[in-house]
């Protein structure tokens, strides 16, 4: 019997834990609550934590402005779906009335659901996936495999438009002769961009001659999916991944004596800062972006002094998204009159009608518009990287 | 009244039951008065799923003794079998609809548990841990190349390449890597709660039965049992068998409690996270295994781990590293023991 209690005493003791404290962190009282969840530790912590700068810079600025007060919370998802949602639920119960998505597509398709039940406005920086916003068809098979989420909209391009975008472009200048693509197929992000860009290529009669792929147990070594392009001749590679692994490539394919053309989309961005990857390697590899650090205009410049001030670092791409995504809600919910007590819902409803009808200018593109399928319409920016820096390609 | 004057085991038996029973009844109890948070409420069908794999994997290591190092396998098997059945069938009560997932989940698991114990438990010891490792790699690779979808001509299924073509809005349902997206989430906390106390009657039905005596003679003494005439192969494949297939039972119930999985999440580290529940929990012990499942699941989301920010998963495992020495310290166990076991002073060893 004794094992009896203590074994009810544990289950008491961690219940006691998780759901006593009650809300000891208000700050400012009239603050609209703005939560994000994001890989803060783990793998994807590069990513996480780039948007969440990002969006305290833009709150911070916004804050200081004297008009509508956000408080802003991110928490850890750890780029596990299971954990996001008890991110999710974390910021729920500390009563987030806009929600910043997740940085990332997978847990991002599992937050995506969970918001749409509630009804909580989802605007993500970065989960490019088409499983994020839904009632896309897959290419692959014409099929709509998930429900279109009407709360969830992305500040990034969905994946399906870089796939073919890149495309369009490799065509259109033309780029390669002989393509080879390396995708990871354990990734939504990277398998979503690489399906679109093969149906677009089969259409425009591009001549790929390797398709090899990797999973996250496996990028650490590209000797088999190099070999695989060189041996088929390959003078461009494409690499619809992130910039963790690209970097390796590079560096492989160099110290196997390969050097083809490099054509990446926007999880290129920051391989320059990649800790001990040789800057030179990457002379001349194109990438499609929406957000260039080395821009002349006065936003960016503003915004990647404050950046590296703050912490130290160039910002990437997802800093940018985040910093667009808190001004987007600021500009939506500006004129509206709403305060920290209109409900989560009641703002969702407000700013989908905004989202839909609006227009938007920031660091990662002018006049933006999004469809009420939740994607934005803005045009990827051609760059290419020259002596240590990202170059705009035109 | 006829006093039934029950032994050592079946007390604590009955007291895990009781237990259980009783969480159940006051978790039930603050739901419905509002008292549980929404991070509470998304993590009890998690934990049920993480409880019911800790005394899956007890039965493999600590009643059978072999180190199994890729229960996660199991775990993904019915996970993905269980996810697929939930979408495939024309059953409009999610209840059974749900049971009938949970059944076909720990059927496939116990398929593929008895397909991999075969030539798997001729080995012994480290060879058999690794054996399992690689058994929990081969699944996830197996998951990440298939994909299954399903229109109004039932189910198609395309490996290595995505070759479906859909004739009448049809959808996919598992989509190689990217796992199962759009779950309709049907798992319920009751359902868990009635899955860890069918699994709990499994295993001490299985313990105190005439076939459980040999499995545990087994783990004792492989030589002594088999020179009496105890049938090695079969009993160490019972009990491989039962264990796989409720892991896989319990992953029908996580994954229906999840809007996304991916083969991802059934690597090799939630493999070692349900042995670390088991270990810590103690070997063979089924109460241990569930308070540690449920403690060490709930301990990163708490609001004292989450004001820690980027601290929080050093501190977890910290936390972990702290709590195997305290349970392994002397001073602690006889601490434990003085507190909650005065009357048995001598009442011989916890198993």
């Amino acid at each position: 019997m004794k094992k009896f209690f203590a074994l009810v005493l544990a289950l008491a003791l961690t219940l006691v834990m998780t759901s006593c404290g009650g809300d000891n962190d208000q700050k400012n009282g009239a603050a609209i609550k703005i939560g994000g969840a994001g890989p803060l530790t783990g793998e994807a912590a590069i990513y996480g934590n780039a948007a969440k700068g990002g969006a305290e810079i833009a709150a911070e600025e916004i804050n200081a402005l004297g008009g509508i007060q956000f408080d802003l919370r991110y928490e850890d998802d750890a780029h596990d779906p299971e954990k996001s949602v008890n991110a999710y639920n974390t910021l729920k119960d500390w009563g987030m009335q806009v929600f910043l998505g997740s940085v990332t597509s997978t847990p991002g398709a599992a937050t995506a659901a969970e918001s749409d039940a509630d009804h909580i406005f989802y605007l993500t920086p970065s989960a490019s996936s088409t499983d994020v916003i839904g009632g896309v068809v897959n290419p692959l098979t014409g099929s709509v495999d998930v429900a279109r989420h009407s709360n969830v909209f992305q500040m990034c391009f969905v994946d399906p438009n870089q796939g073919s975008a890149s495309a369009q472009y490799i065509s259109d200048n033309g780029l390669g002769n002989a393509i080879a693509v390396i995708y990871k197929n354990d990734d939504v992000y990277s398998t979503g961009i690489y399906n679109s860009f093969a149906a677009k290529a089969a259409e425009l009669g591009l001549n790929i001659v390797s398709t090899t792929t990797f999973t996250t147990d496996s990028q650490t070594d590209f000797s088999v999916q190099l070999n695989d392009a060189k041996n088929n001749g390959a003078d461009l590679i494409y690499l619809p991944t992130y910039y963790g692994p690209n970097a390796l490539i590079l560096t492989q394919a160099n110290a196997m004596g390969y050097s083809p053309k490099y054509f990446g989309v926007d999880g290129m961005d920051g391989i320059l800062s990649v800790d001990g990857f040789d800057t030179a390697l990457a002379e001349g590899v194109m990438l499609l972006t929406p957000f260039n650090a080395d821009a002349e205009d006065d936003a960016t410049k503003s915004f990647v002094a404050k950046y590296k001030e703050k912490y130290g670092d160039v910002p990437n791409q997802f800093a940018a998204d985040a910093y667009d995504c808190v001004y987007a809600i600021y500009n939506a919910l500006k004129d509206e009159g709403v305060t920290d007590a209109t409900p989560a819902s009641e703002m969702c409803d407000l700013l989908i009608g905004k989202f839909t009808s609006m227009t938007f200018n920031g660091l990662t593109g002018e006049n933006m518009t999004w469809s009420a399928e939740g994607t934005v319409t803005k045009s990827p920016k051609g760059m290419y990287i020259q002596t240590g820096a990202s170059v705009g390609m035109d | 009244m006829k006093k039934i004057r029950l032994n050592r085991t079946s007390r604590v038996n009955f007291a895990t039951f009781g237990a259980v029973i009783l969480a159940y009844a006051i978790i039930q109890i603050m739901r419905s008065a509002g008292l549980l948070s929404s991070t509470v409420q998304g993590q009890l069908v998690p934990i049920c799923a993480y409880v019911a794999m800790a005394l899956s994997l007890n039965l493999t290591v600590g009643v059978l003794g072999e180190l199994s190092l890729g229960h996660a396998g199991f775990m993904s098997v019915g996970a993905f079998a269980g996810a697929v059945a939930a979408a495939a069938l024309p059953i409009p009560s999610n209840a059974l609809r749900l049971a009938a997932a949970m059944l076909i989940g720990a059927v496939f698991a116990a398929a593929v548990g008895t397909l991999v114990g075969i030539p798997v438990l001729r080995l012994n010891g480290d060879y058999l841990a690794i054996v399992t490792l690689a058994f929990g790699q081969i699944i996830k690779s197996i998951v990440e190349n298939l994909y299954i979808g399903m229109d109004g001509r039932g189910l198609h299924v395309s490996f290595l390449e995505n070759r479906i073509i859909f004739r009448d809005g049809g959808r996919m349902i598992l989509n190689g890597a990217m796992g199962v997206n759009g779950i309709d989430k049907i798992s319920s906390f009751t359902a868990g709660f009635i899955l860890i106390m069918l699994v709990l009657a499994v295993i001490f039905n299985l313990v105190g039965s005439r076939a459980g005596r040999a499995i545990m003679a087994l783990r004792d003494n492989r030589i002594a049992a088999e020179s009496v005439g105890i049938n090695v192969t079969k009993y160490k494949l019972m009990a491989f068998v039962i264990s796989a297939a409720m892991a896989g039972a319990a992953g029908t119930l996580f994954a229906l409690g999840q809007n996304t999985i991916t083969a991802n999440k059934f690597d090799f580290n939630t493999s070692i996270l349900i042995l670390v529940f088991v270990v810590l929990g103690g070997q063979g012990n089924m109460w241990g295994s569930i308070v540690a499942a449920t403690f060490l699941t709930v301990l990163p989301e708490t609001k004292a781990m989450r004001g820690l920010a980027d601290y929080r998963m050093l501190v977890y495992a910290i936390v972990l590293i702290l709590v195997m020495l305290a349970t392994n310290n002397p001073t602690v166990q006889d601490f434990i023991n003085s507190t909650f076991r005065r009357k048995k002073k001598k009442g011989g060893a916890a198993k």
